[in-house]
């Protein structure tokens, strides 16, 4: 090897220990005694005796499970961030898809309206938000968790994109072929875009993985409590704070985006190298 | 199957730019007509308007005389080849071709039938299962051919289909849709920039410039009579001679800048002496002899079987010489221009002047 590859590596291997020390951290005092981590004594060394923290935490028993089932709420996370990706990918396909393909008054306002709302984060416009979801009736229910987060200007945009680049003659064909605007939508423009619905999805779900504002004043039922919300709530309010559960939880609550990644990564390269004629 | 075109007024404005200025046409029943002229003349506009691709032109189409103008492609019952294939790549080469067959409802039977049929003619029949990013340039355009030809359409457009082709797969490709297209008998709308296609491939040639038709006439017609000096130009490679000269000898003869004078062959031009004309003949037709125009050999190009020389007259003008390939290139020599080959127009319009 030479030394440009060996330097290559070097820096790799640094940045794959700057990921992945802090998470090593996590897990290491997830198997730690509670009392201990209060004391400031973090072992680097996880403890195999303290992985009986995990079902415990999964299940809600034991020292310190005031806070019920982990596993609820990674059910209602996953629900919400598969809601919330989902959504935005429908939403933001067909806004896209009628940007794109056709000609219609006032199109290119739409369209921009649409892009201006990029600059308007969820954090922006919670009370308006929190507002009308509370005049439909939906504070505390599984709908409006997930409904105001359903549209994406970042996946419009990038679906718009995608469609402006299908060849003119491939849409002329297909029309050719017969195929309406809803023929098209299904057995081209979909198809054709699933390396970037792929893509989408993956972001979309971990963003909406990671809500937590929202989840935090939309919802006080404690069964619809998601995972990161359950994590904060953990930390020290009721008296002593036990550490090795909210590391534990932490550690789970890092699973299902890094399934989702993994799951959608194989496909993402798949779509992508049967994308091009 | 067979149906007739016919296209009246057909013109369109791209913001002011005229780009289609009211073409007439009839294309008959199994005829293939091949619209040709360089980039930008306007026949992809009338290809895709006879399509129903581009809206808001503004004449009329009738297909076997019901008028079409406003229809939707789809409704028009026909099919189109393009130049980059067009094929949907995420399908596999049957399910490209049978995707338009499903779209009208076929049953699965029928449709397996077809697309076999088309394939078998296509010698499509092994690359069924492959997607298109799995087949050879030549392989996809079939491919887009199968497509049009398993619709089993009343007209074929086609769109410079073979331009993306390297050339011996162009010529193996041209036979074919040749051998096709009179073996179905459809009605085919050609549209191409390559003279030779043109040649080869129509019953009839439209030729197009700047927006307009020139000449509408069976190929050795454009070849033989060209109705002005674009034609003439245009159609045959390499491109005909154009020598400057003016009428002479009451109307019966030509007189060069050079002053040399050459007789007509078919009869007396109209116009005074001294009407300024524009001679054309091809390489192919001047002819090398032992005493005549004199002729300085600027550039050979060998081909082969022939070589071109360029060379210049004693006034300076540049003419091209096609000469057989076996003959020594010479750095002087002289040349005839034999009068049955002249082409005579008008230096002014361009316009082919006939005899009276």
């Amino acid at each position: 090897m030479s030394t440009g590859r060996v330097l290559t590596h070097l820096v790799l291997a640094l940045g794959v220990l700057l990921f992945l020390f802090p998470v090593w951290l996590v897990f290491a005092a997830s198997t730690q005694e509670a009392a201990a981590i209060s004391r400031g004594e973090l072992s680097l060394l996880p403890r195999l005796e303290g992985l009986a923290i995990y079902p415990q935490v999964l299940a809600g028993t034991g020292e310190g499970a005031q806070h019920g089932a982990v596993w609820r709420m990674l059910g209602v996370s996953f629900a919400m961030a598969l809601g919330i990706a989902a959504g935005k990918l429908v939403v933001s396909l067909l806004a896209a898809y009628a940007v794109a393909f056709f000609r219609f008054p006032l199109r290119m306002a739409g369209f921009w309206l649409i892009f201006l709302t990029l600059m308007l984060p969820v954090e922006v416009r919670i009370i308006p938000t929190f507002e009308v979801v509370a005049d439909f009736g939906l504070i505390n229910t599984f709908g409006g968790l997930v409904l105001p987060l359903v549209a994406s200007a970042t996946a419009t945009l990038l679906y718009r994109q995608t469609f402006l680049l299908l060849p003119d003659e491939l849409v002329e064909a297909a029309r050719m072929d017969g195929a309406g605007p809803l023929r098209f939508l299904r057995d081209m423009a979909i198809p054709l875009s699933a390396p970037n619905t792929a893509a989408l999805f993956v972001i979309l779900f971990v963003y909406g993985w990671n809500q937590y504002l929202w989840p935090l004043i939309a919802v006080t039922d404690p069964g619809l409590q998601t995972i990161m919300v359950g994590i904060v709530r953990m930390i020290g309010i009721e008296g002593q704070t036990y550490w090795n559960r909210v590391m534990a939880t932490a550690m789970l609550a890092m699973v299902p985006p890094v399934l989702v990644v993994l799951a959608m990564q194989r496909w993402f390269v798949k779509g992508l190298s049967e994308g091009g004629a | 199957m067979s149906a007739r075109l016919e296209l009246s007024g057909l013109a369109k404005d791209f913001g002011r730019t005229r780009v289609l200025a009211g073409i007439d046409l009839t294309v008959e029943p199994g005829e293939m007509l091949v619209i040709v002229g360089a980039s930008g003349c306007g026949k992809s506009t009338l290809l895709r308007l006879v399509a129903g691709l581009e809206a808001g032109g503004a004449g009329r189409v009738l297909l076997d005389g019901r008028d079409i103008t406003g229809l939707d492609p789809a409704a028009r019952d026909m099919a189109m080849v393009f130049q980059n294939y067009a094929l949907y790549p995420h399908m596999s080469v049957f399910d490209n071709m049978a995707y338009g067959l499903r779209i009208r409802g076929l049953s699965r039977a029928e449709l397996q039938a077809r697309v076999a049929a088309t394939a078998e003619l296509l010698g499509l029949s092994a690359l069924l299962d492959r997607k298109p990013r799995q087949l050879s340039g030549g392989q996809r355009q079939r491919v887009a051919m199968g497509r049009a030809i398993v619709r089993e359409p009343r007209l074929f457009l086609f769109d410079e289909p073979l331009s993306n082709l390297d050339a011996t797969l162009r010529l193996a490709m041209r036979v074919e849709i040749r051998r096709l297209q009179k073996r179905l008998g459809t009605t085919s709308l050609y549209v191409t920039h390559d003279q030779t296609e043109a040649m080869t491939l129509g019953d009839r040639l439209l030729v197009m410039h700047e927006g307009k038709p020139v000449q509408l006439a069976p190929p050795l017609e454009v070849y033989h009579r060209p109705a002005n000096t674009y034609v003439a130009g245009f159609i045959g490679a390499p491109p005909m001679n154009f020598l400057p000269a003016t009428l002479a000898g009451d109307g019966s003869a030509a007189c060069l800048e050079g002053g040399h004078v050459l007789a007509f062959a078919d009869g007396r031009r109209a116009g005074g002496e001294g009407r300024a004309l524009t001679l054309g003949i091809r390489p192919e037709h001047v002819e090398v002899v032992a005493e005549g125009l004199p002729l300085t050999v600027d550039l050979a190009e060998p081909l082969g079987a022939e070589t071109i020389l360029i060379g210049r007259l004693p006034d300076g003008r540049l003419l091209s010489v096609r000469v057989p390939g076996e003959m020594p290139v010479p750095e002087r020599l002289h040349v005839r221009l034999p009068a049955r080959h002249l082409h005579v127009f008008d230096a002014a319009s361009g316009l082919r002047l006939e005899p009276i």
